[in-house]
């Protein structure tokens, strides 16, 4: 017989805050995942609202393109407001 | 690859360790590096799941509903330490089967301090106070360890365990002040749990044979022997507090070192149990194998429920 598929978990700690990334579980469907996620991260008030994912339904970046995917911002300074050298008496900037 | 551009690989993988950066599953690993972690991290979840059996021997004869809430809140916290690690694992590209059944063929292996009966409610109390404790002291140094995945499970780990060496040391403390067979309850346990407890922190420095790698790769932190010693200094003065007696009559308090002197440890004993002649490491193994097997057809009824309901929806 199959194995039970692998699902990812994301928790809303609370409201306000984004929903984070925090582990995986296995469960045969949706809801039985959401039921798990229940019980495995959130027994001491971890959060206010799960979502769960199949984890085959992630596309990932691959490490090996880091370099193109993520170097070429290294060397836009212009893009912080840090670069930019006004006079120290400006104020509200 | 050629064996240059492999070097090159390694030697940039070696530096991102010592500069403190983590390792994330899909990136380029040293195969010894993946086998390791996957060895380790296995072999802690079995521990956690194997973990919850003594312990679940009680929870049906606990003294109280305060003491029965606690002791199932501590085991389903084990259950739960046992599916992270488990994930954690996973990543590493072997499959939760697979791991189940390396566990169940006694090729991988689990703590063994869980192959000793829990004879009596006294025993709950040594759990938690000594071998949870043991474990903390092991768990800590990891959360800082080099892979992503089990540092961040990790973290989860050690937030929840210091509630089940609290409640183990309360229900300890509680027996030390009844009466006269309550206290030699407590300290009956203390006897048979202390020395198992001092082997878990693992062989001594020189006897292991992974201590060397494992430091380098953040896997350790502290050899056996220093997380040993430091299990002792802290957990002598706790049984002192409760009146209890630490069963070995060589401990002595060093005033140059500062630290404990402790007679010799059983090592003929724990390379016993590893290898499977403990008290109950048949009965362990055969409450997770006829789970796996009992539970299959659970397992498979699930499955077709998910995929019947799958078929509705996409002909609906």
């Amino acid at each position: 017989m199959k194995n039970w598929p692998l699902w990812e978990v994301f928790v809303r700690s609370k409201n306000g805050l984004e929903h984070r990334h925090c582990g995986s579980l296995h469960a045969s469907d949706a809801t039985m995942a959401l039921e798990n996620a229940r019980d495995v991260y959130t027994r001491r008030m971890e959060g206010v609202s799960i979502w769960v994912v199949p984890s085959k339904e992630i596309t990932a970046s691959n490490p090996d393109d880091s370099a193109e995917l993520f170097d070429p911002a290294k060397d836009k300074a212009y893009r912080h407001p840090t670069f930019y050298e006004l006079p120290e008496e400006l104020k509200h900037m | 690859m050629s064996e240059i551009e492999m070097k090159e690989l390694e030697a940039i993988f070696d530096q991102k360790i010592a500069n403190d950066e983590k390792i994330e599953p899909k990136d380029w690993m040293p195969e010894k590096y993946r086998k390791t972690h996957i060895r380790q991290i296995s072999q802690h979840a079995h521990s956690e799941i194997v973990g919850m059996l003594p312990e679940g021997n009680w929870i049906t004869r606990a003294p109280s509903l305060r003491r029965k809430v606690a002791l199932l809140a501590k085991v389903q916290d084990e259950a739960g330490h046992g599916l992270y690690l488990y994930s954690a694992c996973e990543t590493l590209g072997v499959t939760r089967e697979e791991l189940y059944e390396q566990l169940h063929s006694g090729e991988a292996k689990y703590s063994s301090i869980f192959n000793y009966p829990t004879v009596t409610w006294a025993d709950m109390g040594a759990i938690g106070w000594l071998v949870d404790g043991a474990a903390i002291i092991n768990q800590v140094p990891l959360t800082a360890t080099s892979f992503g995945p089990y540092a961040r499970a990790m973290v989860r780990v050690c937030k929840e365990e210091s509630f089940h060496q609290r409640q183990g040391f309360e229900i300890m403390m509680t027996l030390a002040s009844g009466t006269q067979e309550q206290k030699d309850m407590a300290q009956d346990a203390l006897n048979r749990w202390w020395w198992p407890s001092l082997m878990m922190l693992g062989p001594t420095d020189a006897e292991s044979v992974h201590t060397e790698q494992s430091m380098k790769w953040k896997l350790k932190r502290k050899t056996n022997d220093e997380l040993r010693q430091q299990f002792i200094d802290q957990t002598v003065p706790q049984a002192e507090l409760i009146g209890l007696t630490i069963p070995d009559p060589n401990l002595k308090w060093n005033e140059e070192t500062k630290r404990y002197d402790f007679g010799a440890l059983d090592w003929d004993e724990f390379w016993q149990v590893v290898k499977g002649h403990g008290p109950c490491n048949k009965a362990r193994m055969d409450a997770r194998k006829n789970a796996w097997s009992k539970g299959e057809w659970v397992r498979d009824a699930a499955m077709a429920y998910a995929e019947k309901q799958e078929l509705k929806l996409e002909t609906a």
